[in-house]
């Protein structure tokens, strides 16, 4: 399996990272590389072997749904680069 | 009067007990080391009044007499740990300027200690990198040298500025996180020990997320009695860490009795690589009679799947880092490119994180999005998965048959030179991680201990590997080796 310079492209944009265009070739052949590397994996048998969920045999905890947390408009608005009236604010999305 | 620097945690705690030194007195002698030691760009966002502050609540704790051991000890904390009020950006551009309102449960509990947090440490970009060259604060630089030779080494990563710091002696201890070898190989290249304690034994709370089922923290300290204490100390179940183990911690400290008699070392013939070095080789033999000699039983085992172990990792690392990382978009903290004419939302993203990230960390995150796109999520990241279940149960049948600690090279070299590796491929460096990925992708304790010099005069380091759970046994096996090897070597200053 060989990544073209679309795939790549494609890729970049799922991954909402922008790449110039003179960049594709050399970020192809660079996940090409990986991939090869990652291509042993086929040698390996995993007939009727189930993929890993949890490392550690615990199950997750669960809780009671009710609100535990909250009431800090203030201190979540605190790192954002542009916020007003108590809202993060990004360009327009909608028309 | 002794340099307060290079005393270990243990020691400082007895000295501080005795009223011999004030933690003020400590830290006023760190902070001093730190303001010399910035040619190795290990401290990069330094807290001089902090410390002094917690020093002075330390002292008055010692005197009321409630102490516990990591009270008034003066420490590191790397970047990618959220500290409250003091600037984490996990070494990236995109946490540019972010100051979080909380702290982590694992720097909270160091804190509730009374341990002194002199300052942030270098590290590679989101703990993605082997050599702390993916950083945004520059290299982290090693403070062994090759001989006479004055070529800057790199300390290994990702815990690059945290390994630096504490072979330096620019703080008693640091915290370290470990999602492949991020621990065991930075302390393995600058003469130090670090652990990687079982997944679950400490909490990921307010730990910048890489790859969430590889992720631990753990102590670089000095020796391995400084291990246990601040392992003891940062471990502990936490509410808000949904893996975090509900076990209870024992006094690690106390299980070092140095006797091993009767234990059960595994060597396993497949980490004997193709082209080891002779140094290494020497090494793992030299450990492996040590062992035998304090009285441990030495067996010949097989983990089959080691081979797999990497190209695993480069599967699931990548997928969890894409979906963790999908957070920093420019909207809620960090770095937000600055916007053209008509630009929109999805523009925003695509410069934010383009501008933000650096080369690794990209590079990274889409390899991450490609295995788990429609098509080749099955035949990467499920196929990685259940290779991965293979690496596991390879130590669980091990472990089934009596092996109480497997012992392996902790690197494939020593250090190497800042810059060596930027023209090879990125599986060259993928491949300083051979020895430790394993761990983490079985969710064992390692434990990285100094044991030898190579022909240039560098530190080697060899990896143990415990049972589940078993942190104070394998400590107690990492004593025996500590002292059978009696590495006391110490880079020279010249910084």
């Amino acid at each position: 399996m060989s990544i073209d310079e679309s795939t790549a492209a494609k890729v970049a944009k799922l991954a909402r990272i922008k790449v110039e265009e003179d960049a594709l070739p050399a970020l192809a052949q660079e996940f090409n590389a990986v991939l090869g590397f990652i291509e042993q994996l086929n040698e390996v048998d995993v007939e009727g072997v189930e993929p890993m969920v949890s490392v550690t045999p615990m199950r997750l905890k669960r809780r009671e749904d009710v609100v535990t947390d909250g009431d800090q408009q203030e201190k979540v608005l605190s790192n954002a680069p542009d916020a007003r009236e108590g809202f993060f604010t990004v360009p327009k999305v909608v028309d | 009067m002794t340099d307060l620097t290079k005393l270990t945690l243990a020691g400082a705690r007895d000295k501080l007990r005795a009223g011999d030194v004030t933690s003020v007195e400590l830290t006023e002698a760190f902070l001093t080391a730190i303001d010399k030691a910035d040619a190795l760009n290990a401290f990069v966002h330094k807290t001089p009044e902090l410390a002094l502050e917690r020093a002075k609540a330390a002292d008055a704790r010692i005197q009321a007499g409630d102490a516990p051991d990591m009270c008034g000890l003066p420490i590191g904390i790397k970047d990618l740990f959220c500290t409250k009020g003091v600037p984490s950006q996990a070494a990236s551009r995109i946490l540019e300027g972010f100051t979080p309102e909380y702290e982590s449960t694992v720097s909270q509990k160091l804190e509730d200690a009374g341990a002194v947090m002199l300052g942030k440490l270098n590290m590679d970009e989101f703990a993605m990198g082997s050599s702390n060259e993916t950083s945004v604060y520059g290299n982290a630089i090693n403070p062994w040298r090759r001989g006479n030779d004055d070529a800057d080494l790199t300390p290994g990563g990702s815990s690059g500025g945290s390994a630096a710091a504490v072979a330096a002696d620019l703080c008693l201890a640091a915290t370290g996180t470990d999602t492949g070898g991020s621990i065991r190989q930075p302390a393995a290249f600058t003469g130090i020990t670090g652990i990687k304690p079982t997944y679950g034994r400490c909490s990921r709370w307010g730990v910048v997320a890489f790859a969430s089922s590889l992720d631990q923290a753990g102590p670089m300290t000095k020796d391995v009695r400084d291990a246990a204490i601040m392992l003891e100390a940062m471990c502990g179940h936490d509410a808000k860490d949904s893996t975090s183990s509900e076990l209870a911690v024992p006094n690690f400290e106390a299980m070092l009795t140095g006797d091993i008699k009767g234990k059960k070392i595994g060597i396993p013939k497949e980490y004997r690589m193709d082209g080891m070095p002779a140094e290494i080789e020497k090494l793992w033999a030299e450990g492996t009679e040590m062992l035998k000699a304090a009285g441990a039983e030495i067996v010949d085992i097989s983990l089959p799947h080691t081979k797999y172990a990497l190209p695993a990792y480069y599967v699931i690392a990548p997928a969890e880092a894409s979906s963790n990382l999908a957070r920093y978009d420019g909207v809620r903290y960090g770095h937000r490119a600055t916007l053209g004419a008509g630009d929109g939302i999805t523009e925003m993203y695509e410069k934010t994180r383009a501008e933000g990230f650096g080369h690794e960390v990209q590079r990274r995150v889409m390899v991450g999005t490609y295995v788990l796109s429609a098509g080749f999520y099955d035949a990467y990241y499920n196929r990685a998965r259940r290779v991965r279940t293979l690496i596991k149960q390879d130590f669980e049948n091990v472990f089934a048959q009596g092996i109480d600690a497997i012992l392996t090279p902790a690197t494939p070299s020593a250090a190497f030179g800042v810059g060596e590796m930027t023209d090879a491929d990125p599986i060259q460096m993928y491949l300083n991680d051979v020895f430790t990925v394993t761990v983490n992708l079985a969710g064992l304790p390692g434990v990285s201990v100094p044991t030898g010099l190579n022909d240039q005069g560098l530190p080697l380091g060899l990896q143990l590997i415990g049972r589940p759970w078993e942190e104070g046994d394998l400590l107690n096996t990492a004593y025996a080796l500590e002292q059978a090897a009696g590495f006391v070597a110490k880079p020279a200053q010249w910084w």
